[in-house]
Order: structure tokens, then C-alpha cells, then sequence
């Protein structure tokens, strides 16, 4: 295993630690936000797959990399649009009109 | 593979990752509080724009690949933007299902497309991450497009079994585990990536068809759990650490939201997944503490306001029976008129209420409910002792005291809303058809209950205006 394998394995582990602790704290009331917002962040795979689309050689690839693309992007702008859009809703009682 | 085409990373593009991580992080945390929560959201996103953006440095493709992936953005923030804009909160348990598909199809594609590009063979830890995310992501994919049939009602929401489905999906899932070892080992077998896809894309549909509408929320928060990973798994493969974290950062809490869930239902993850709940219609079998011959007490909107018009607290238990009707804003107009006459009103919420969990909450929050009147199960079952009025809208299993008392019950261990411990307990039903696990509740045939039939809204209605009037 490289040293740059090595090091992805311990973010990985890391990552996996925190995102358990953090997603403890949150109460049942948001738990539906909470799944869309964390639904939108696996979004990232946009990076990846502008990165496959960029490097992409043939027309199989070429249109399997827009694919890619299209569904992550669907994934982030989409998960991130609803999430605002229901925590836009929760309102506290000075919040209220 | 396609690691060295991405693996010139410069120190920026590292930092600008670290940042984005952080605000990854932070924005999850933002979520533990209503208050901070849409900033959260926003934080994240922003975590997002600097990754993506950091991630297009040190690429130079062709002119005509630039237009094609500013096309291939352009049609998927359009369609992402509409179709969030457009959902309606009921809806939402399918959106979200519908997002974490395509989020799992991107995950496989872009790992099918690695490998393709793999042009000599031998196992590294590239190739295991690739056909781990291929076959995850295919899985997430097919299983959610079957979720979001079930809760769209494309098809039937009842479990589909049939003789030797076990074997069947065994079977399939050890072809997924043999053609990921063949791919893994020699990247350059086409063929069997093909057959890998597949077989994978059919695992996810036979995993999800046993499974009950009722418990379509753990299996979409599963498949949000899987999606991380599959994600986590591609981060290998494209050699981004930013992609790992996030990937792994939505494993891991979708991991933990589905055992909250299945804890919250009284049920192991395994029941869940492999017992086929609901299968069974809902038959005339004799309930355990229901007495022979007893009878269900029913009352009119007119007394039932009256009642509720000089309790000091009533509590509101909302089900998904009132999303059906569209009857938020009836309620909230109710909690209103009570609270114009000086009761003291609040909403007990259980976590399974709806059709996600958490989804009750956003149901009232749209109907303007402020946060700090929503309840949850622990803090509603500390107040029922001291409650005149329970209103039970369009719930029934998560009320059911058989949960407690009766082991032969399918929801038994079940924590619910003890809402037999308040003074009186009024239930609004359509009818007396049993709710979505096809129990039967004893609570309607206890003396304190009384039962108002009807459309929940018109229910509502008729309350309000018995409230007003009293």
C-alpha cells in the first residue's frame, strides 16, 4: 500500500468517526432535513465525475461521463434546493408574524 | 487507471478541499438545532461550490468537453431545481429517494467508467474500491427507483414475496460477489463488468420488492448509507480526498439514522429487511385485550369542541392519515382557536410519524406550527399524565398500547406515544379500518376513548368551528 493509499484509508476512518458523532447530536425533529442534507453532500461525486468526463477517451466513456455529471449534479443542486426549502419552514415563535 | 490523470494535485486544491470538508462538517452540525439549521445547509453548499471548483483545477480538456459538461451541469441543476421546487411535502420521503438514486447511478457510472479505462490488469486497491462503488451504487440506484414506485404508489406498496425469493436474491447476491472479485482481479474483463452491472442493478430491485411501504424510510436511509459508501469507494478511485469525506461522512450518518429508526419502531434491522411486514391483509383476528362484544364509543364534532374548549392541555398526535386528508393547516387553525381560549396545546410527535422520519415535523412546520410546540416521544410521554385531551389525527399504530402489553403483537416493543395515560383520548379516523401494520388498537374499546369519524380536514373543521362557538 502507498503512503497516499494510507493516507486516504485514515480519512476515510476519520471520516466515518465524525460523521457518526456529528449526526448523534441532531434531534428526531430534523431528521427529514437531516437525510436530504446529508443526501446532497454524497452529491460530491460531481467532482469525480467531471473529472472521468474530463479525462475521457472514445464515445463510451464521453457519454457515460455526461451521464455521470447529470445525475450527480441532480443530486446536489436537487438535495440542497429541497433541504433549504424545508428548513426555510421551521419557524420559532418569534419568528412568526 | 485514471489516478494518474488526476493525481497532479497541487498544494491549493488540497487546502481548498480541507475547507470544504470542514464546512462539510460544520453544516452537519448546524442541523442539530432548528435555529442554526438552514444556515447549516447553507454551509454546506457552500462546502460543495469550493470542492467542485477546486476540483476543475489542473484539468485541461478540449473545448468540445467543456461544452459538454457545461451542458450535462446545466441539464441537472435544472432538473434537480425544479422538481425540489415543485415537491410537495408529502412527497418529500420520494424525493429524497429519488435524489440518493441518482446520486448512487452517478457513483456506479463514474467507477464503470475507470475501470473501462483500465488498460492493464492486476488487483490494487483502486480496482476493489471501483467494483465496490460499481456494485453499491447500482444497488442504491435500482433499490431506490423500486422505493420511490412504492411511495408514489407506481406500484403496490405491499410487500411482493413469492416461494424462494431468499434463495433466489442469494443467488444474485453471490454473482454481484463473484463478478466484483473477476473485475477486481482483472480490471480489463469487460464482459464480466457487464454481467457485474447487471446483476448488481437486479439485487437492488429483489431487495427492496419484500419490503413493506411502512418501512420504505429505513430502506432509503439505508440506501443513503450504501450511496455514501459507494461514493467514499469511487474517492479511491479518482484519488480526491474531499470526495472520500464526503462519502464517508453520509455513510456513516445514514448508517446511524437507520438504526435509530429501526430502533424507534421496536425492530431489528434484519426484520425489517427480510420479514415482509405488512404482507398479510388485514383480517378480522380476534384482538388480545379486546373484550368480547365491546364497542367503540363515538361522539360529535359538537361535544368533542366543547370539551377540548374548556381543557386546560390537550395534546395533538398527528399521523400520516392527516397528510392524506391535507389537513395541516386544518390543525394548526385548531391549536390556534385553543390557544385564543387559553388552553395549553402541543404536538407529540413519534419519530416514525409520516412516511420518514422527521417528516411530520416539516409537514407542520409548513402550516406554520413553531418549532418549540413540536414534541418528540420522550418529551410527549412525560406530559400525557397531566393531559385532558389527546387528539389522535389519522394515527393508530404508533398510539397502539398493544406495543406494550401484548407479545404476540407484530408492533410489540414498539415504543410508543403513551397517550392512554391522559384523561380522555379522542381519535380521528376515517373509519375503523386498521392502520398501515394492520393491527388492531384495544385503545378504541377503552372507556376514556371516543372516536370522531370522518375526513380528518372536515373533522378538524367542525372542531374548530364547535371551539369557537363554545
Amino acid at each position: 500500500m502507498t503512503a497516499s493509499e494510507l493516507n486516504d484509508l485514515t480519512v476515510l476512518v476519520l471520516g466515518a468517526f465524525i460523521g457518526y458523532e456529528v449526526i448523534s447530536r441532531v434531534p428526531t425533529i430534523l431528521h427529514t432535513p437531516l437525510m436530504s442534507g446529508s443526501n446532497a453532500i454524497h452529491g460530491i461525486i460531481l467532482a469525480g465525475a467531471l473529472g472521468i468526463l474530463f479525462g475521457a477517451h472514445g464515445t463510451l466513456e464521453v457519454t457515460l461521463g455526461v451521464v455521470a455529471v447529470v445525475l450527480a449534479t441532480i443530486n446536489v443542486v436537487g438535495g440542497f434546493v429541497v433541504t433549504d426549502r424545508m428548513l426555510e419552514m421551521f419557524k420559532g415563535r418569534r419568528g412568526q408574524s | 487507471m485514471i489516478v494518474a490523470a488526476l493525481s497532479g494535485r497541487t498544494v491549493g486544491v488540497d487546502l481548498a478541499y480541507l475547507v470544504a470538508a470542514a464546512l462539510f462538517i460544520l453544516g452537519l452540525r448546524g442541523l442539530s438545532s432548528p435555529r442554526s439549521a438552514r444556515r447549516g445547509n447553507l454551509t454546506a453548499a457552500a462546502g460543495m461550490v469550493i470542492a467542485i471548483v477546486a476540483s476543475l483545477v489542473g484539468e485541461h480538456p478540449s473545448a468540445g468537453v467543456i461544452g459538454l459538461a457545461l451542458a450535462a451541469v446545466l441539464v441537472g441543476t435544472l432538473v434537480g431545481a425544479i422538481s425540489a421546487r415543485r415537491v410537495r411535502m408529502t412527497a418529500m420521503p420520494q424525493m429524497v429517494a429519488a435524489f440518493n438514486g441518482v446520486g448512487g447511478g452517478a457513483a456506479s457510472t463514474v467507477a464503470i467508467v475507470s475501470v473501462l479505462a483500465t488498460h492493464h490488469g492486476g488487483a490494487s486497491l483502486a480496482s476493489v474500491a471501483s467494483v465496490l462503488s460499481v456494485a453499491i451504487g447500482a444497488i442504491s440506484l435500482a433499490g431506490s427507483a423500486i422505493a420511490f414506485a412504492k411511495l408514489q404508489e407506481l406500484m403496490t406498496g405491499r410487500p411482493i414475496t413469492y416461494g424462494g425469493q431468499q434463495l433466489v436474491n442469494g443467488a444474485v447476491l453471490l454473482v454481484v460477489v463473484v463478478a466484483m472479485a473477476v473485475v477486481a482481479a482483472a480490471p480489463t474483463d469487460h464482459l464480466v463488468l457487464a454481467v457485474l452491472v447487471a446483476a448488481a442493478l437486479v439485487l437492488g430491485v429483489a431487495f427492496v420488492l419484500p419490503i413493506g411501504g411502512a418501512d420504505m424510510p429505513v430502506v432509503i436511509s439505508l440506501l443513503n448509507a450504501f450511496t455514501g459508501l459507494a461514493v467514499a469507494a469511487t474517492g479511491f478511485v479518482v484519488n480526491s480526498t474531499v470526495v472520500i469525506i464526503g462519502g464517508t461522512l453520509v455513510g456513516a450518518s445514514g448508517t446511524l439514522l437507520t438504526k435509530l429508526m429501526s430502533d424507534a419502531m421496536g425492530r431489528s434491522l434484519a426484520n425489517i429487511l427480510f420479514a415482509a411486514v405488512g404482507s398479510a391483509p388485514a383480517g378480522g383476528a380476534a384482538v388480545e385485550g379486546v373484550p368480547e362484544g365491546a364497542t367503540v364509543r363515538s361522539g360529535t364534532a359538537d361535544d368533542i369542541g366543547t370539551m377540548l374548549a374548556y381543557a386546560q392541555k390537550v395534546v395533538i398526535v398527528p399521523g400520516y392519515g392527516l397528510a392524506v386528508a391535507q389537513a395541516q393547516h386544518a390543525v394548526r387553525d385548531l391549536a390556534r382557536a385553543l390557544e385564543a381560549r387559553g388552553v395549553e396545546v402541543s404536538f407529540g410527535i413519534h419519530p416514525v410519524a409520516g412516511r420518514m422520519p422527521g417528516h411530520m415535523n416539516v409537514l407542520l412546520a409548513e402550516a406554520d406550527i413553531p418549532y418549540e410546540q413540536l414534541h418528540d416521544l420522550e418529551q410527549a410521554n412525560e406530559e400525557f399524565r397531566t393531559t385532558d385531551v389527546v387528539l389522535v389525527v389519522g394515527a393508530n399504530d404508533v398510539v397502539n398500547p398493544a406495543a406494550r402489553t401484548q407479545s404476540s403483537s407484530p408492533i410489540y416493543g414498539m415504543p410508543i406515544l403513551n397517550v392512554d395515560e391522559a384523561k380522555t383520548v379522542v381519535f380521528l379516523k376515517r373509519s375503523m379500518r386498521p392502520g398501515f401494520a394492520g393491527v388492531d388498537n384495544p385503545l378504541f374499546y377503552n372507556p376514556k376513548s371516543v372516536m370522531l369519524f370522518g375526513d380528518a380536514k372536515a373533522s378538524l373543521s367542525a372542531l374548530v368551528a364547535a371551539v369557537k362557538a363554545a
